[in-house]
């Protein structure tokens, strides 16, 4: 099979390559693994969306955190309840309220926006990310203040106590965990998919080039951005949403500031559109969280030589290693993961072409 | 007498676009000499490729040294160039961009020079703390000059220099530009769409077409032939 | 009435220290294009530097300072000239994320090198307070006030009777034009760097001593620095510092007279200030409209 048909079923395939070996993963790694992989996934989601705003139409947002935490808040409302409402909502039904909620704030809040662009946008959505834990203890009634919202042994969380039957797989909380994640992120990656190649796309574009071109080839700009923005803010609302389900705890530290900036890292070090490098962002961000708190040797294996004797122990170093390793990757790779891919495939296909 | 500035086989592009297609010209010191042809003959490259603003390939020699490196480099060497669009610093008033034009000079005459540019335009002294972007087209231009004068250069390179003026504001600055060629043995690079003016106090005169000299030779060569003053010069 | 004087006094001393991180910010604004994240941890870079020299090898207080602002100097150009240069005329996600990479490296290096514990540094001003007019006015307050001040005019003597910042201003707005009279333009824009760099370890040292050290000391100074710069205009350095001592104000005040703020919500009242001029005038109170260049 040659020419076009190669080019569109290509990527198909390799999805559904994709697709098989993330849900064949559990079976060879452990439970522990399984649970890491499942936040993987939802960070994966968080910078599909993301991507939407700040690859597509250009806009930089600091403050996507605050989605997640709308999402995450959402679902710990309706499944625990709070002051105003007894909540006993089923974890499942939760996942698209939250979209919708988080969704609808970032609509609210992309109609102001439209009129900062750059940095002044930047700085405006990282003033959001820095007021939001302050604001989420200060409402206590609503959201339980500092304490935070307990959902561990709710009836109302899937496989939180027994293991769930899911096509016939006997799924303990991690699995099922990790099976709920990948879903939805995959979902989530084919819906963006499809919103972006068709007109919608186009026009995310035109508005990132060239806001005058796109205006005088009559794109509608404050629908396309507040789309964006709405988007994005859905598809990390969902994410906060999973994230909650995942530790079974929200309070105002579950979402801190610093979440929002490694989102945006997490989207430029994954670069623009495919799935391999939205996973390598998420991959990149997750360890970096996690190596932060737990210091690195951690997270790096043993036989894996890091700097010769960097001591790996230290509290400091997880963060100076990233920081070098992000500086270095903006020199070298300003196109992020995706970039590289592209850049890989062109080569391949090179390569295939000069073949008799 | 070897010439102030020569070019030889000087090539320029703008990424893929071949500007200069092999431009030699030269000019002698004390002389005026004009770059003339349509719009994107090459003739602000030209003088871009001197300065170094602009990547180049081919000799460019100054004062018997060879120019390498960027505008900071040719402003040393005595180089002035005043730019498409006059370059003043419009936020910053008018003294200061005199002093700016001094600032590869290390002695402590630059009073004393303001002091001369403001004998040519007198208009200067008077307004020398209004900032530079309330000044009208010709005030500008005959500021971008003063700055050049500050830099004491052996070479004044003016690009357009009647872009957007009313004949009269032309014609003012033109005499002036002869005068302190006249006087002061100041050489003089002029790129000029309007040959004419142009004609009337260069020596000689370059006509580029497409990236390449197409006519050289004396002013009066050029003007008194006419298949040359029709084709290239547009008069 | 006593405790309003005394609140403004306070809030100036504090917003001083904001103008001056401020001021930093707009420098390399003005210069490059770049909003700094990392300037906070710069900042708190230069403090620990400081109090090494003090507490650890007992230089006396202000020859230390002086060092630790020669050397707060040379490492800004140093970051320019290695970190930012390289990727200047790219992308703005690409520089901002830099500047990311930067803040992480700075604070993992500081708790690397010195550990996450608090340290205190030593304070240069008496703690006293002085009786002015019946008010008990804080002396630190009053010389925090002083040595911002007499910063902004050295600075501003600087920019406006020097060669040197003259062409760091030409640079800033003009680049291609200061090139052609001869400006290394790369060079000043390392300047403001270093410049940025020494006000950031003023703004340490001046709020170490109320606080105490550790390696995110200044990561709340550095949003309100944010605020300031925007309401005073992120181009404008005047701006800045009206920005700054207006916002040190108006917060203290916020904070003692409306229960409601109190003193958790002082920093999202800043950012609330922050969101507010960016949809009322973006350009501040000194900024000039950005015109767009299509």
């Amino acid at each position: 099979m040659r020419g076009p048909a190669v080019r569109t079923l290509a990527p198909v395939l390799a999805f559904v390559a994709l697709a098989v070996l993330i849900y064949v993963l559990p079976a060879f790694v452990s439970d522990f693994r399984a649970q890491q992989f499942a936040y993987v996934g939802i960070y994966t989601l968080a910078l599909i969306g993301l991507n939407v705003l700040t690859g597509y139409t250009g806009q930089i947002s600091l403050g996507h955190g605050a989605f997640m935490a709308i999402g995450g808040y959402t679902t710990a409302i309706l499944m625990a309840g709070n002051e105003q409402f007894s909540g006993g909502v089923k974890d499942i039904w939760t996942i698209p309220v939250a979209g919708v909620v988080a969704g609808a704030v970032g609509f609210l809040f992309g109609l102001p926006a439209l009129r900062l662009s750059g940095l002044y946008l930047a700085l405006a959505t990282f003033a959001i990310a820095v007021a939001t834990p302050a604001v989420i203890k200060k409402f206590e009634g609503f959201t339980g203040g500092g304490g935070g919202i307990n959902l561990f042994g709710l009836p109302e969380l899937t496989a939180g106590i027994t293991p769930v039957n899911v096509l016939g797989f006997e799924l303990n909380f991690n699995n099922w965990l990790y099976v709920l994640c990948w879903t939805v992120t995959l979902v989530g990656y084919v819906l963006a998919w499809l919103l972006l190649r068709g007109r919608t796309g186009r026009a995310f574009r035109a508005v990132r080039d060239s806001e005058t071109a796109a205006l005088s080839s009559g794109v509608n700009l404050a629908t396309y951005k507040t789309l964006a923005f709405a988007v994005s803010a859905a598809y990390c609302g969902v994410a906060g949403s999973l994230f909650a389900i995942a530790t079974t705890f929200v309070n105002p530290d579950t979402f801190p500031i610093a979440l929002s900036i490694f989102l945006l890292v997490g989207v430029v070090v994954a670069g623009l559109g495919s799935l391999v490098g939205a996973i390598a962002g998420a991959i990149f961000i997750y360890y970096m969280q996690i190596s932060w708190a737990q210091g690195m040797d951690k997270v790096i294996p043993d036989w894996l030589p890091i700097l010769g004797d960097v001591d790996t122990s230290s509290p400091g170093a997880p963060a100076v290693v990233f920081g070098v390793i992000l500086i270095l990757l903006m020199f070298v790779l300003p196109g992020g993961v995706s970039g590289l891919v592209a850049r890989l495939g062109a080569i391949a296909r090179r390569g295939y072409h000069r073949s008799p | 007498m070897a010439p102030l500035l020569e070019l030889a086989a000087v090539e320029a592009r703008y990424g893929p676009v071949q500007a200069l297609r092999g431009i030699s010209l030269s000019v002698e010191p004390g002389e005026v000499v004009a770059v003339l042809g349509a719009n994107g003959a090459g003739k602000t490259t030209t003088l871009r490729a001197i300065s170094g603003t602009v990547r180049r390939s081919g000799t460019i020699s100054f004062a018997g040294k060879t120019l390498r490196g960027g505008p900071e480099a040719a402003a040393k060497a005595g180089i002035a160039h005043v730019p498409e669009g006059r370059g003043t610093f419009t936020d910053l008033s008018v003294l200061e961009n005199l002093r700016l034009g001094a600032y590869t000079r290390r002695d402590r005459d630059v009073k004393r020079d303001v002091e001369r540019v403001g004998g040519y335009f007198p208009w200067i002294p008077e307004r020398a703390d209004q900032r530079a972007g309330t000044l009208s087209g010709g005030e500008q231009q005959m500021l971008a000059l003063g700055r050049a004068l500050m830099s004491r250069p052996t070479l004044l390179m003016l690009d357009e220099p009647s872009l957007g003026l009313a004949p009269m504001v032309v014609r003012e600055i033109f005499r002036i530009v002869r005068e302190l060629n006249e006087q002061d043995g100041l050489a003089v690079l002029v790129v000029e769409q309007d040959a004419r003016i142009a004609l009337r106090i260069a020596s000689s005169a370059y006509v580029l077409e497409v990236g390449k000299v197409a006519v050289a030779g004396t002013s009066a060569e050029l003007r008194d032939n006419e298949s040359v003053r029709r084709s290239y010069l547009g008069y | 009435m006593a405790d309003f004087f005394q609140q403004v006094v306070a809030g100036l001393a504090s917003g001083g220290i904001y103008a001056a991180l401020a001021l930093a910010l707009v420098l390399i604004h003005r210069a490059t294009g770049v909003i700094n994240f990392a300037q906070g941890e710069m900042a708190t870079f230069s403090t620990y530097i400081l109090w090494t020299l003090t507490a650890n090898h007992g230089w006396p207080y202000w020859p230390a300072f002086a060092f630790t602002l020669a050397v707060s100097f040379a490492g800004g150009i140093a970051i320019h000239q290695v970190v930012i240069r390289p990727v200047e005329r790219g992308s703005l996600l690409r520089v901002v994320i830099v500047t990311i990479g930067l803040l992480l490296l700075l604070n993992g290096a500081m708790t690397w090198i010195w550990g996450g514990e608090v340290r205190a540094v030593e304070n240069p001003f008496p703690t006293r307070t002085i009786d002015v007019a019946g008010v008990a006015i804080s002396l630190q307050d009053l010389y925090t006030i002083a040595v911002v001040l007499g910063t902004v005019v050295v600075l501003w003597a600087f920019f406006q009777f020097t060669k040197v910042g003259l062409a760091m201003r030409a640079a800033a707005v003009n680049p291609a034009e200061a090139r052609l009279v001869g400006v290394r333009v790369a060079w000043m824009l390392g300047l403001g760097w270093g410049l940025a760099a020494a006000l950031g370890a003023i703004a340490g040292a001046l709020t170490a001593p109320s606080v105490f050290l550790d390696p995110n000391m200044m990561q709340a100074v550095l949003i309100y620095a944010f605020a300031a710069a925007v309401l005073g205009g992120i181009d404008s350095p005047a701006g800045a510092v009206v920005g700054g001592l207006l916002l040190g104000v108006g917060l203290n005040l916020l904070g003692t007279y409306v229960d409601f703020v109190g003193a958790d919500l002082r920093l999202p009242a800043a950012l609330l200030v922050i969101l507010v001029v960016l949809l009322v005038k973006p350009s501040g109170l000194f900024g000039r409209p950005e015109v767009k260049r299509v």
